[in-house]
């Protein structure tokens, strides 16, 4: 049995989404005749006709209005050809933004009402905006009311062409755009007789195509614990797997405090059978050897652990009365990890309402604002579009909920005056969904005739024949361009290093699968490389002793470097540090090309998710490539 | 193996709740009205704390509730070794003369809520309410604010969202925990059924009739019903829209009963 597929109704106020609701319900059955009778009495209380936003707007305030007015969010249940959705009325009142946040923050979808004979207005553009900031992506749009408008074609056409631009300017796109009369039924539930010109799917079934958000059981580990019980003198700390898997006997690390430990038990009640926890579930966790855990502390697997920031930019919603300025200190608050935090600067606030640019100086409340933001400690963290539960958090200021916003980078020190990075208009998820995989940094270490580069433009070839977005980066190639200035001191092959990581870094965040095959020998400067890319960075160690490599000498450096024609030359004049933690290691003097390229290519596949069967183009012309 | 059933997934969030709950607000009671979701909720909280509740446990007596009922507490009581306290609520005659007779009951309900906060100084009451059994409750945060006289201020309901909840009762008030708001009646009967969770057997259809929600004697009826197992119940909830709270007479003495009893202070 799956869960009801959540869906938040947004748009302005009066636009028809309550009417909608009401009508929904009862085109599809769902409205018993006891409360069907319980709203035609109220309505006629009113002296009105049948006023369908009763269903959900059940308080007094609401409706002794002369149309009536949602104040707070209501969710109700609705059962359509045996599929069950969860229907989430949201006020469309400016007062009510938070309540609309409330409701829409659990949405796998929205439905966005528009009045045809108003057109989007500020609430219109306002919920959209916060929907596309909370990752609610898959959106249908009703424009209402065509009754008004003797379900006139053209109004349609420059509507939904307007509509279309607004959203695109956000950078959203409508699954459907349909044309309907909440009060009249038309289009709702069947294709209407009235507009006989709308030729697509009536609203529910739109509706019916959207799909429940996804568990993130394949995404890393994070478990943020909730609270320590004792219980028959064991420590058990428990919390929700917000994502990934945890089992019995992992290897976990507790942050920020860093104390690696092994995972002892998996509590639950009545039984602990079972010896994995995934995504979604609550459980209790002891860990060995004994160690001081605490509600905040995030539980992960050291090999995809989060960041640890004291010092990042966020994308905040502003509700708060108070505009944010440089240096107000707020309580930012990702579910249970908790952290004091100052604002160290606010910049390109954009008003949502009007989507117009304003100045940094005036933030005005509902505006999406980039907000620096400087921790009292560090702060395990992943970035917007990564992991949820650690990249999203509330600001609060004493008990009043001021912000909401994303985690959207580190910053390493003070963000300089004349910078002013600006937020993307797309997430991760967007790129990925064209690429058809995650951007990754497949990064290639070790001994000059290793084998990195073979690997290299071996694994480039399948990966791109696969279908994959992918380019793969030679170190001697990049000493010719980008790195022309460089030699090979000390502090120019540290350089050589942090530029090609910056640049892989780039492509990897575009979306492709940067393929880099550097010597890079100092686990110093590796690390650097990984900061550079965060998650997406992978490092292959190619694994290869000293006396194959110089026996291959593909190039005639060893030689040279014997023959003291070549200083500092790793391996033999200077030293390889050997990777302290790699992702993968392939052993090259062991096993051939085939086989490493093989299992480079599944390691890949996996990680950024690239499908087995990818391109449709290739089967369908027949040329298969092996 | 079966991840991400639609139980599950109500099972984890409520359990989150009630975790959060005990850790942020105290002291802490939960009401137990001997019903099918006050019963579920006492299930879940044994989940949630592997086992035993760390807070008292109260009945709200009217003495008015039928004979099953109350057997049904003390063996429940017993064998789950529950910290149990029945408070008895202030008589009818204290409550409100104007209100109508249904309406009355529920506000000695109401007055008994009060009397046990401010007696036993609870910040946090953790209450099986579901936002399906009614509109008004559809409104419904699931950390919900009180004024100091338990008032619900519907217009200023705080913001909840990613595991955010106001977990500060209000200055002279207290915060009403809500872990069941997302479950309908058929999710509750169907966990009954997969957890085996024991339930007053009026439920079931006894001459022609059944009980769908439990309320005192003297306001609360049964309905007509063929319905002797808990499958035969979900279906029959299935195939009708009946609401659930159709039996309740306090419901639906006027348009706004049950808004006026809320914002008093009813559950
Ligand atoms: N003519 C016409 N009026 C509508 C339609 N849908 C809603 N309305 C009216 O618009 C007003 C506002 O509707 P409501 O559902 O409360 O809007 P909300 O604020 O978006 O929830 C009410 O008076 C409705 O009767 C429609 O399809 N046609
Ligand atoms: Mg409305």
């Amino acid at each position: 049995m799956e869960r009801p597929v959540r869906i938040a109704v947004a748009g302005h106020i009066d636009h028809g989404k309550s009417t909608l609701i009401g009508r929904l319900l009862h085109e599809t059955g769902n409205l018993s005749k006891e409360r069907f009778a319980e709203i035609e009495l109220a309505s006629r209380k009113r002296n009105g006709p049948i006023e369908w936003a009763y269903v959900t707007d059940a308080l007094q305030a609401e409706r002794d209005r002369v149309t009536p007015m949602t104040i707070d969010t209501s969710r109700i249940w609705l059962t359509w050809r045996g599929k069950k959705f969860q229907i989430i009325d949201a006020p469309g009142h400016r007062e009510f933004v938070q309540n609309m946040v409330t409701g829409a923050s659990e949405a796998d979808g929205a439905l966005l009402v528009v009045d045809a004979v108003e057109g989007a207005r500020e609430q219109t553009r306002c919920h959209a905006y916060v929907l596309r900031l909370l990752g609610v992506n898959q959106l249908v749009l009703a424009l209402n009311k065509f009754d008004a408008l003797g379900y006139d074609r053209d109004r349609f056409e420059s509507l939904a062409a307007s509509c279309k631009s607004e959203l695109a300017a956000m950078g959203f796109a409508a699954l459907a755009t349909v044309p309907i009369s909440a009060r009249e039924g038309e289009n709702l539930v069947e294709r209407s007789a009235v507009m006989p010109w709308y030729t697509g799917p009536a609203l529910m079934e739109v509706l019916a195509a959207i799909q429940p958000r996804a568990k993130e059981v394949n995404d890393p580990l994070r478990l943020r614990v909730q609270d320590v019980y004792e219980v028959d003198g064991r420590v058990i700390a428990v919390g929700r797997v917000d994502s990934g898997v945890l089992a019995l006997g992992d290897q976990v690390v507790l942050l920020p405090r860093g104390t690696n430990a092994v995972v002892d038990s998996i509590d639950r009640w009545p039984s602990s059978a079972e010896a994995i926890a995934r995504a979604g579930e609550s459980i209790g966790v002891t860990l060995g050897p004994p160690t001081t855990v605490e509600r905040g502390d995030v539980i992960a697997h050291s090999e995809d652990a989060p960041k640890l920031e004291q010092q990042f930019r966020s994308i905040c919603f502003w509700i708060g009365e108070t505009p944010p300025s440089a240096g107000a200190r707020f309580n930012a608050q990702f579910g249970p990890v908790t952290t004091a935090v100052t604002v160290t600067s606010v910049r390109n606030p954009l008003d949502t309402e009007s989507l117009a640019a304003v100045g940094d100086g005036a933030v005005p409340r509902y505006a999406i604002v980039e907000v620096y933001l400087c921790a009292t400690e560090l702060v395990p963290l992943d970035f917007h579009g990564e992991l949820s539960a650690t990249s999203r958090f509330v600001l609060m200021n004493g008990g009043e909920l001021v912000a909401c916003g994303f985690v959207d980078a580190a910053v390493s020190a003070e963000p300089p005056e004349n910078l002013t990075p600006k937020a993307h208009l797309l997430s991760g998820g967007d790129r990925q969904r064209r690429n058809g995989h995650t951007g990754a940094v497949i990064w290639m270490t070790g001994l000059p005739g290793a084998g990195k580069s073979t690997l290299a433009m071996a694994l480039e070839r399948k990966l791109f024949d696969a279908g994959a977005n992918v380019f793969a980066i030679d170190g001697d190639r990049v000493r010719q361009g980008l790195n022309g200035d460089l030699g090979f001191s000390a502090k120019d092959r540290s350089e050589n290093v942090r530029r090609v990581a910056e640049a892989a870094a780039l492509f990897a965040e575009m979306g492709a699968i940067v393929i880099a095959a550097l010597i890079s020998p100092q686990e110093r400067d590796r690390a650097v490389a990984r900061r550079a890319a965060g998650r997406r960075f992978h490092e292959i160690f190619i694994d290869c002793d000293l006396e194959t490599c110089e026996r291959r000498d593909p190039k005639g450096l060893y030689k040279r470097a014997r023959a003291a024609e070549i200083a500092d030359f790793t391996g033999v004049s200077a030293a390889y540090e050997r990777p302290f933690a790699p992702e993968l290691v392939l052993d090259t003097a062991h096993s051939g090309v085939e086989q490493s390229v093989a299992r480079l290519v599944e390691y890949v596949r996996r990680v950024t998710g690239l499908e087995e069967e990818k391109p449709l183009e290739l089967s369908l012309s027949g040329q298969r490539t092996s | 193996m079966s991840s991400g059933t639609e139980l599950d997934a109500l099972e984890a969030d409520s359990v989150y709740i009630l975790r959060e709950a005990r850790r942020c607000v105290r002291p802490l009671c939960l009401l137990w009205s001997m019903g099918k979701d006050s019963t579920a909720l006492l299930w879940l909280a044994r989940k949630a704390f592997l086992g035993n509740i760390p807070f008292p446990i109260v009945q709200l007596d009217t003495e008015m509730e039928l004979p099953e009922v109350y057997a049904f507490r003390d063996r429940i009581a017993a064998e789950w070794q529950l910290d149990l306290r029945v408070e008895l609520c202030p008589p009818e005659s204290e409550a409100d003369p104007e209100l109508p007779p249904g309406a009355r009951a529920a506000a000695r309900k109401t007055a008994g809520l009060r009397r046990l906060l401010s007696a036993n100084g609870y910040r946090g009451v953790i209450l099986g309410i579901r936002r399906d059994e009614q509109a008004v409750r559809a409104k419904e945060r699931v950390f919900s604010p009180r004024g100091p006289d338990g008032d619900w201020d519907f217009h200023n309901q705080p913001i909840e969202l990613w595991d955010h909840y106001a977990t500060d009762p209000p200055a002279g008030g207290h915060v009403r925990i809500h872990p069941l708001l997302d479950w309908t009646e058929v999710d509750i009967w169907r966990y009954h059924k997969r957890e085996n969770i024991p339930f007053v057997p009026l439920y079931l259809e006894r001459d022609g009739k059944r009980y769908r929600s439990l309320g005192e004697k003297n306001i609360t009826e049964p309905i007509e019903s063929t319905a002797s197992t808990i499958d035969e119940m979900i279906a029959e909830l299935e195939a009708s829209h009946a609401p659930e709270r159709a039996g309740r007479t306090m419901d639906h003495e006027r348009e706004d009963a049950f808004e006026r009893l809320r914002t008093a202070g009813y559950m």
